[in-house]
Order: C-alpha cells, then structure tokens, then sequence
C-alpha cells in the first residue's frame, strides 16, 4: 500500500515532558484522515514537525515511500506539504493575493496582477469563492480561512493538514468547509484533519488515528466506529458525556437585560436590541459561534462597555450608572475568557491576585495601606477550599501556576466573594478533564445554592451539560431562548447559524 | 518577593561588563586601565569634599533615577526627566528669587515649586496617554524640548542675572539649600539639603511601592493592563497620576540641583541627569533603594571624571561611556531575565502537561 | 520683501535642515517596517557626523575632492557598524527595545566625544569647507520654480531625494519590500511563509544605521561644519517625523518639510519683520507642540506597524 505520508515511530520530548511517544502515522492517498486526541495529547507537535518547525527526537518521515529530513517550513512546502493553521497567519493590511504570494514572490519586482490571475482561476477551480483584491481586515473569517487553503494550493501542495479549522466558523461555514475538503481530495490532495470534534470526524473523515498522552493508541476507520468508541480510545475510559445534577428550581429574577444595543469599535451594532434574564438558582447557558456579540454581552453587564441604549438591572437595581467596581460590589463576579489577559497579573502573587477586586477595602487595605496578614488569611482559606496548587502557596508567582490551578484559582476569587450573579465565559478553555470536571461541578454548586449563573461557552457540549436553558446568540441578537431537555445540538447548532425554531416564541 | 537575587546579579554583571568596556577603551588610547580606575575612584571619595560631592552628584541622580523608575512601574517610560527637571528648577528658582518669606517657609515653597512644576510637565504625557494612547516616549521628548525653549525666554525675560544674559540671577543665601553646617562638614563641597529630601523620597516611594493600596494598583497597571480593569482599577486615572508623581520627583531634582548644588540657572541647556537618571533607574532595578545604590555609583563616576583626567589624560567622557555601556548590558541582561522566564514558562507548560497526563492517570485510577 | 522673495530666501535653509532630517526618518521607517523601534538615531546620527568629520579633516588635505564623498561613506559606515549592537540587543536577546535604543543614543554621544577629545584635544572636529551650493543648469532658469528648487542646492539633497525614491519603489513594488513589511505586521505569518525574519529585521536595522549615519554626515558638510558631539535632537525630531508621516515615504517627505521649514521660520523670525511680531518662545517650540497635536489626531487611525516594538519569539503563532 502506497502512502502519501508516513511518520514512523516518532518521539519529541520537551524538558519534563514526551510530548510524542513512538507515534505512527499513515495517510493513504486521496483520503481525508483525522488525528483526535485531548488537549495536550500532543496532536499539534507531531504536525509540527511534519511541517519543519520540530524535530524528531526519534523515528522517520517517509513521503510517498521515499525518507526525507523536514528541518524547516520551506522544505516542507517544498515536499508539497501545507498546513492551515488554527490562528490564521495572514497580515491583517495586506491584500488577499499579497497574503498568498508572501514568501513565494517569484520575481524581485512584484507581479501582483500576474499572481492575481492565477489565484482567481485557482479558487475557481477548488470551488473557493474569494476576491483576490480584498483586504485580510475586511473579509469575513470564512472567507480568511479560504485564503490560508489557497496558500497552500498557490505552492501546489498535495498534503493539507488542516489544525482545528471548524473552531471559528459558523455551521455554515463548515459544511461549506466540508465540501472545500470533499472538492480537494476529489482533486487529488490528501488531507489530515486536526480536531477533537467527534461529530464532523463522523461527517467527512475516512481513518482517523487517535493518541492519547503522546502515545499511539489506534487507528479506526470512521464508518464502522461509533463516536462513543471514538471518544473511549481518546479519553481511555468509559465517557460519560451527561453530568449529574438535579432539577433547578429557579427563583426570581437576579439579572434582567432589556433591548440592549452596543456598539463595537467599528461602529457596528454588536448587540442588537437584546433581552434575556436570568433566574436565581438557574444556569442560562448562552450558545454561538464565536464572535457573535458574546465578548460585547459581557463587556457591557461588566462595565467595561456603555451601551448605545437599553437597560440592565441587577435584582432591580439599574447597572448603567454603576462604575465597573460598583457593579463588582453589587453582586457581580466574573470568570473571564482569557485567565492570563484579564482575570490574572501573573507577575503578582497568588496571593495579591485574590484580592485583585478587593485590596482596596477592609479587611485587605486600611486607610490606604495594605493588611498582609488579612491579605494572606485569605489567599491560604480560597487556595485550600478551592483545591489551587502551586510550588510555594500564596506566595508563588501566578505565572508559575498550571492553566488549571490557574482557573480554579480565579474561581475561587469570584466565587468567594458570594455573588448574586455569576459570568463564566469559556471557563475550562483549554483545560484538562480533570479540571473542566472540578470546575463543571462548581458551577452546579453555585447554581444550588441560589445563585444566577451565565454561561457562555463555544463548546455546545458544555452547554448541554450544564445549562438549565439555553439562548442562542447570533448577530448580537437572541435568536431563542429554550429549556435545554426540550430541544438537541442539531437545533441549537441550526439556531447559532440564526435559523429560527419551528414556531415563534 | 523572589528574585531578588537574580536581579542582584544581573545588576552586578552589568556594571562589571560597563567596567571592563571602559578599561578597553582606556587600554585603547594608550593609558592604563588600573591607573585611569584609581584615579577615577580617588576622585570621588579622596578626601571628605570629594566624598560631599559625590553626595551631590548623586542627590539629583537619585531624584531623576526615582522619577524614571517609578514611571516604569506602571508601564511607562519616561524620557522626560529632563525636561521635567527644567520646569521644576524653574519654578524653584522664580519662588528662590521672587517671594520674600522668611528662610524655612521659602524653603518649603521652593521645594513645593520644584515638585509642582515637574509634576505638571508630567501631567500632559500622561494624560496624553491615557486619553489618547499617545506613545509616552515621544510625547516626553517634545515636553523636554518645548521646557528647553520655556526656560530660554523666560529666564532672560523675568529672572535675568546681573551679567549675563544666559543665566539667571544668584540664588540668594537664605533661599539656596545649601547650609553653613554641611559646608563645613563636607568642607565646602556642594553637598546641601537636597540630599536629606532624595532620601525622603526614596523612603516615601519605597513605603508607597510595597505597602500602599496606589503601590498595588500601578503595579497591576503595569503589570497588565487588562486584568487591572477587570478588577475595576482605574487604568486611565492610574497612568496620569503615575506621570505626574514621576513628574514631581524629576522636578524636586531640578529644585534641589539649581537652588542647592547650582546657584542659578544656566540657560541653553537640556540636563544630562534626566537622561542618567534612565541609566541609575535600570540599574538599580526600578527598586528605590537599587536607585539609591547606584545614584551612589553614578555620582562617584562623575565626581572622579575630573580628577582622573587631570591625573592622566584620559578625557572626562570615559564616564559617560561607561555608564551608556551599563545600559546597555542592562537591557541585554533584562533579555537575560527573558531567557530565564521564557525558560521557566517551557518548564511550565511542560509541567502543565505532566500535570495533565497525571490528572488523567487519577482519574483512571479512581 | 514679499512672501514669494522671503520663501526663496529661507528656502534652502529649510531645506539644508529637512534633508538630513528627511534620511534619518527613512531609516527609521525601515527599522520600524521590519518590527524593530529605534529610539537610537539619535547616536546614529552623531556616529555618522562624528565618522564624516574625522574622516573629512584626515582626507581633505590629501584628496580634497574625494574628501566629502568618502567622509559621507564614512558616515553610512559607522551608521551601519554601531546599530548591529542594537539590532543584536533586540532581535537576538529580545532586549527592551526602547532601552536599547536609549543606550545606544548615551553611548554613541558619549563614545564620539571621548574619542574626538583623545584626537583633537577639545571636543570639536573642524573641517575646512562643506559643499558648495550651486544652481542646477538649465533647470534654475524655469519660471517660478527654477529659483525656488533649483538655485543654491547641495548636491546630498538630490543624492537623498533619489534614495527617497528608491526607498518607496522598494518597500511597495518589490518582494523584498512585501517580506520587509510583513515582518513589521505579522512576523509570524511570514515565518510560516519561510521568510528569515531576524534577517528581515537586521537588514531593517542596517539600513536605519546607514541612512541615519549618512544624515548626520550631511549635517557637517552643508550647515554645520564642526562636529560639537550631538546633532541637538534632531534624531528624535526625525522619530516624530515618522510618526506624523504615518510610517509612508511620502509622509514623511511632507512631515520633515514641515519641520525644516518651520525650525528655519523659527531661527530667521527676527530677520523678517512679518515674522518678528510673532514671539520667538512660540516659533522655536511650535514644531514639538504641533507635532503633539498630530499624535493625539492620529492616534485612533495610527498605521504603525502592528509588530513594531514586540520582541519575536519563533514557534508562537
């Protein structure tokens, strides 16, 4: 049997860690084979060094039975190997076919019309409908991920590893990106799909090969493999996906948000006219595509946005002439998306970052001096309740910490402080299950004990798991609100793409 | 807080890689390195003048080293010492000359002046930045041209000296800093009050750093940005006043420099301490008291410059070199500290990722 | 006097001022392009002025009509030479770049001095004669613009204006332009698209140490004539210039013609009695609050490029 691509054995080992452990990897041709594996299981570092920016420790690359060396990106390109990245690595101010021809010039003087001409019968001929005179800023990010496609197709690749490319679509984007795939192997090419998404590896891959902790576990063939299966050899052990909770029983209304309109930076509507609520002892889990108004919702219940018009209350109480600290004090907490941009100073101490919204009150500061003592009580009482680890307690530096103990820690900080209502925006991003499990339950906890939870989560699976109801947002507007045991993925999956549910509320 | 000593050493070596440059650029022109470095040192400490003026020295170098470090502790890089050091010196001096009040009370309106003047010139960068996003870096370079050319007209306009029309009049006694008690204990060197109030200030931004709830929030302002306005800290409010005490710290070095060590102001002259006071500031690792060190260090370096050249021919600038060459290293030993924290987050993102496989391993087993 | 007679006056003395000005800017405009801020041109400048000199004074005896050119070759050298410490600081060791332009500026003042002092005795380097200005044949004879551009010029402004031209069909028309600007956007994209991007950067560096070199070169062999160890921030000038200029060639053409001019208006207002009513605190420090003014405008729309400053770390994307 003739592959396209083998890798062979590989190892790579990191200080500390094997990221891959004798790995082997065989693509036929004209297949489309997914690579599924958890986070960390270390599915991009072997597709980094098949495309030359890692080098094996151990083990051989053959290329259609022949063994090659790929010490950089150049020679991996030159081997007809290319790879569509997860964060596109386009420049935003450049033109489409400025983007592709990058790297790939052809002459000194520029010959932008000439390339142009060749991209355009391209994208053509692969079905890629894109304007090669666009810039990268103004296009949609459907239409940037083409762009990346075509890139490879411009230096006549004939292997295409695409790395988690459905993360930022909407669910007509993938299908279309579904058909792009189908259109490319029907060409020729040869294709490895980077993804832990069971349900598309179902919908349009042929093998899939799974490692779990750097190592090769096996290789299925799709159609005769169940995702239940698929998900076991990924994760090692019997998968439940339902998590155990009992029935909310939801109280007043604790956050109430009325016709909210909100501007973005470029002066577009990134909220329109939106409404929802949330009861206390409920969690409303708020699903779409990333991108969709999500960031704006909670930028402007924050504070850290004003909207154009409409109106936020908490129990009552209107949030719009609140400062951000005031909300904060009103009974807001909030476990942000990006724990090293905003939730956490990793230069600071763990402990100085549990009192970052409250070092400026007693007991924490008095007369506008600091109170270490008081200060590191509580920095050792959240650590213990909230099972954080790290090297030296409070006194280690945040940086230093895991993503986990990282976000459990600002879990801990938030919901320390005894909220009403409780923002968690993509909370266990990036996390291990161990600590996306930790943390699922503590949400439910929270939701018990009376408190309003909003969850918004890329991860619909998350939302089902958790969320009593469920709003769909797309477009910065709502387009449903449902009880999640009344609808499925299918329907919500529809909704985010903004088709609205069979009959009108 | 932990690597102090890290930062320690990489200060260290940096004033050691300064020191070897110098010695090749002495060994370059024909003179001894050794004998260039004795000179040097017995310039600055030989007797007990020597020793005051070095004090001097380094009473401004201190002042301008705090007001850059205390900007870079928020995030900021302020290259307006010197300019602020101008608009402070000048008000010091119009109050010296102008307002007729017993000595302790002019004396505490001069330093005032001084503090106010540079804590205004500090103000517009840093609301420039904080409204607008304005690059401080930029913004101070043109506040200290534009105080250059303040003090060029308005000191031959209001404050002229009696002889010259590049300079102001004399400071007069009961206005200057300096005092009969230090002169005569350093033995007529330019010591003078001004090296009591860089200590002060060393003592109050120290104290404001590390135990007030301002200390914690320019901190987190600097650290990031974003996590500060997460947790309702006042970003833009932070950066101007952050700028404006630099401001006023750079200003007191100009009250105390042209009312203590100086006797007027010179006009034509945009001073060389701001821009040391970068150098002191990186050097002593943006701690109050590493500025002190080495405002002490710095002040020894020019304080000997003369008499080294006097004693061999090795022109005065070796100074400057060797302090522009300590930068330098400075901003490769940070790159150092990068290393170290690049070195360290691999280690940890490793160790996220044991700590990973070993969660799973738990879970299985449980 | 009318308007049109005091601007052909003051005209070549604007432009004496704007041109070297105008180099320094395009240099940093490289540097900027390809991801690296450099705060040194300063230095670079009195690196250059400093090589120019010595270089003149030795030549001008010997050989007196290559003295010039050769002591600005000089210059482009030492220009080049002295920024390898600062594109070695921040492009291999991810220095601070600000602070490492900061210390190239204090070492290069610094340096020149100390070595001009151990050759000459006093700080300063005389030469004996800069270049002549001349009138352009044929061309100074055109109605209207002929005496205004092209009468009592120095030949430097045409050699600057062609590399000014140069610079702009490299940076927009060719590969090595694309690479160059891709660098200073999104270094990763061009990594992956394998492109070198510390060579990108270094070459960006060199060619601000060259240009900014040659810049201060110029300053000694038309309007100075003796190296006093600092060019009086006109580096820093030339910074702001690129500011205001948007990071564009023509930008900048228009941002330091607007300096030059308006640093001569300031010097020869008490000559011209339209000007001298004007008070002269207001004329010397309106390019520096004029040049505020500008950043705040532009700070919403600002074309910086988005990479310009952040240290690059291969392998993150």
């Amino acid at each position: 049997m003739d592959y396209v691509v083998e890798m062979l054995q590989i190892r790579k080992e990191f200080p500390g860690v094997v990221a891959n452990d004798g790995i082997t990897l065989q693509v036929r041709p004209q297949e489309i084979h997914a690579l599924l594996g958890e986070n960390g299981a270390g599915k991009s570092t072997l597709m980094s060094i098949l495309f030359g920016l890692y080098h094996p420790d151990r083990g051989s690359i053959r290329i259609r039975g022949k063994e090659v060396r790929i010490t950089d990106p150049n020679v991996a390109n030159r081997l007809g190997i290319g790879m569509v990245h997860q964060h596109f690595q386009l420049v935003h101010n450049f033109t489409v076919t400025e983007n592709i021809i990058l790297g790939s010039e052809g002459s000194f003087v520029l010959e932008r019309s000439k390339a142009a001409r060749k991209i355009k019968e391209l994208s053509k001929r692969y079905g890629l409908n894109i304007d090669e005179n666009a810039k990268i800023e103004d296009i949609s990010v459907g239409m940037q991920q083409r762009v990346e496609i075509l890139k490879m197709l411009y230096r006549n690749a004939e292997l295409l590893i695409f790395d988690e490319p459905t993360a930022v679509l909407t669910p007509q984007e993938i299908e279309e990106l579904m058909e792009i795939m189908r259109n490319l192997v029907r060409e020729g090419k040869s294709i490895i799909l980077i993804t832990h998404k069971l349900r598309e590896i179902k919908a349009v891959a042929d093998r899939c090969t799974v490692i779990r902790r750097g190592k090769y576990i096996g290789t299925v063939d799709v159609k005769e493999t169940s995702q239940q299966e698929m998900a076991s050899m990924m994760v090692g052990r019997e998968v439940s996906f339902k998590v155990d909770k009992k029935l909310s029983e939801p109280g007043e209304v604790v956050l109430e948000v009325h016709d909210l309109s909100v501007l973005d930076a470029r002066k577009y509507k990134a909220l329109k006219n939106l409404s929802l609520s949330v009861r206390s002892g409920e969690i409303l889990g708020l699903a779409g595509v990333d991108g969709n108004g999500q960031r704006e919702l909670v930028e402007t219940i924050t504070g850290l946005r004003t909207p154009l018009s409409g109106t936020m209350t908490l129990r009552g109480k209107p949030l719009n002439p609140l400062s951000r600290r005031e909300r904060s004090e009103s009974g807001i907490a909030h476990i942000p998306e990006d724990r090293q941009k905003h939730g956490l100073v990793l230069e600071f101490t763990v402990g100085e970052n549990l009192i970052l919204k409250s070092y400026y009150r007693p007991p924490f500061s008095y007369r506008g001096f600091l109170n270490f003592q008081n200060i590191r009580e509580q920095g050792r009482r959240i650590m213990e309740l909230f099972d954080v680890r790290s090297g030296e307690g409070i006194d280690s530096p945040a940086g230093g910490l895991s993503g986990g103990n990282q976000q459990k820690a600002i879990v801990g900080r938030e919901i320390d402080s005894n909220p009403d209502l409780l923002l968690a925006v993509q909370p266990t991003r990036g996390l291990d299950v161990g600590a996306i499990e930790y943390i699922h339950k503590r949400l439910v906890e929270q939701r018990d004990s009376g408190k309003a939870v909003l969850l918004i989560s890329l991860e619909l699976e998350e939302i089902f798991n958790l969320a009593d109801r469920i709003a769909v947002i797309n477009s910065g507007e709502i387009v449903d609100i449902v009880k999640t045991e009344e609808t499925n993925e299918q329907e919500v999956g529809l909704m985010m793409a903004g088709v609205q549910r069979g009959e009108s509320r | 807080m932990r690597n102090n000593k890290n930062v320690f050493f990489m200060s260290l070596s940096a004033v050691f890689l300064g020191l070897v440059a110098g010695a090749l650029l002495m060994a370059a022109i024909g003179s001894d390195p050794l004998e260039g470095y004795t000179y040097l040192f017995k310039g600055g400490l030989m007797n007990i003048e020597r020793v005051g003026n070095t004090l001097a020295t380094a009473t401004t170098l201190t002042l301008t080293g705090l007001s850059v470090a205390f900007a870079f502790k928020t995030g900021l890089f302020n290259i307006g010492a010197a300019g602020q050091m101008l608009m402070g010196g000048l008000c010091a001096t119009a109050v010296a000359l102008l307002v007729p009040v017993p000595r302790l009370i002019l004396l505490l309106l001069t330093i005032g002046a001084g503090f106010l003047g540079g804590a205004l010139w500090g103000f517009l960068p840093g609301y420039l930045k904080a409204r607008f996003n304005v690059h401080e870096v930029v913004a101070t370079i043109m506040m200290n041209w534009i105080a250059y050319w303040v003090v060029y007209y308005t000191v031959p306009a209001w404050l002229k000296g009696a002889y010259l029309e590049t300079e102001s009049r004399l400071i007069p006694e009961v206005a200057s800093l300096r005092t009969p008690w230090l002169d005569s204990l350093f033995e007529g060197s330019y010591l003078n009050l001004g090296i009591f109030i860089a200590l002060g200030a060393v003592i109050v931004i120290s104290v404001i750093l590390r135990k007030s709830t301002l200390g914690y929030e320019l901190k987190a302002v600097g650290y990031n940005r974003s996590a500060a306005e997460y947790g309702g800290i006042r970003v833009e409010r932070n950066v101007i006043l952050s700028m404006m005490i630099a401001g006023g710290l750079a200003g007191l070095a100009g009250a105390t420099f042209y009312t203590g060590y100086a006797s007027n102001m010179q006009i034509g002259i945009l001073p060389n301490q701001g821009f040391d006071g970068i150098a002191v500031a990186l050097l002593g690792a943006t701690e109050p008291w590493g500025v002190f060190a080495s405002a002490l260090f710095f002040g020894l370096l020019h304080s000997g410059k003369g008499f080294m050249n006097a004693m061999t021919s090795i022109p005065p600038e070796i100074s400057d070199t060797i302090i522009a060459t300590i930068i330098y290293f400075t901003a490769t030993s940070v790159l150092l500290g990068r290393f170290w924290s690049r070195w360290k987050r691999r280690k940890k993102e490793a160790r996220d990722a044991a700590q990973q496989i070993k969660d799973m391993k738990d879970k299985e087993e449980a | 006097m009318d308007i049109w007679h005091i601007l052909i006056q003051i005209f070549p003395y604007a432009v004496a001022l704007t041109i070297p000005l105008l180099i320094t800017s395009l240099g940093g405009l490289f540097s900027e392009r390809s991801g690296v801020v450099n705060i040194g041109l300063e230095g670079l400048m009195v690196m250059g002025f400093f090589a120019a000199a010595i270089t003149v004074q030795r030549l001008e005896v010997l050989v007196p009509a290559q003295a010039i050119p050769l002591g600005l070759l000089a210059a482009a050298v030492a220009g080049v030479l002295f920024s390898l410490l600062h594109a070695f600081a921040s492009i291999n060791l991810n220095a601070d770049q600000i602070i490492s332009g900061t210390a190239i500026n204090m070492m290069a003042t610094a340096l020149t001095v100390y070595l001009a002092r151990t050759i000459t005795g006093s700080g300063n380097i005389r030469i004996r004669s800069g270049i002549l200005r001349q009138n352009i044949p044929g061309l100074a004879d055109l109605p209207g613009i002929g005496p205004l551009l092209f009468t009592q010029t120095y030949w430097t402004t045409w050699v600057v204006l062609a590399l000014l031209a140069i610079s702009w069909f490299l940076l927009y028309k060719t590969s090595f332009g694309l690479r160059l600007r891709a660098c200073g956007e999104h270094p990763s994209s061009a990594a992956s698209a394998g492109i070198n991007v510390y060579r990108m950067r270094y070459l960006g560096v060199m060619i601000s140490g060259a240009f900014a070199g040659l810049g201060g070169g110029i300053i000694l062999v038309t309007y100075s004539g003796e190296f006093n160890g600092t060019v009086a921030g006109l580096g820093f000038l030339a910074l702001a210039a690129l500011i205001f200029g948007q990071w564009k060639p023509l930008g900048v053409l228009g941002a330091t013609l607007f300096f030059g001019f308006a640093s001569t208006v300031a010097n020869v207002s008490q000559v011209i009695p339209q000007l001298a009513v004007i008070p002269p605190l207001l004329l010397k420090s309106f390019p520096y609050v004029v040049t505020l003014i500008a950043l705040v405008l532009f700070s919403k729309t600002s074309q910086a490029p988005k990479a310009a400053g952040q240290p690059y770390y291969p392998g993150q994307g």
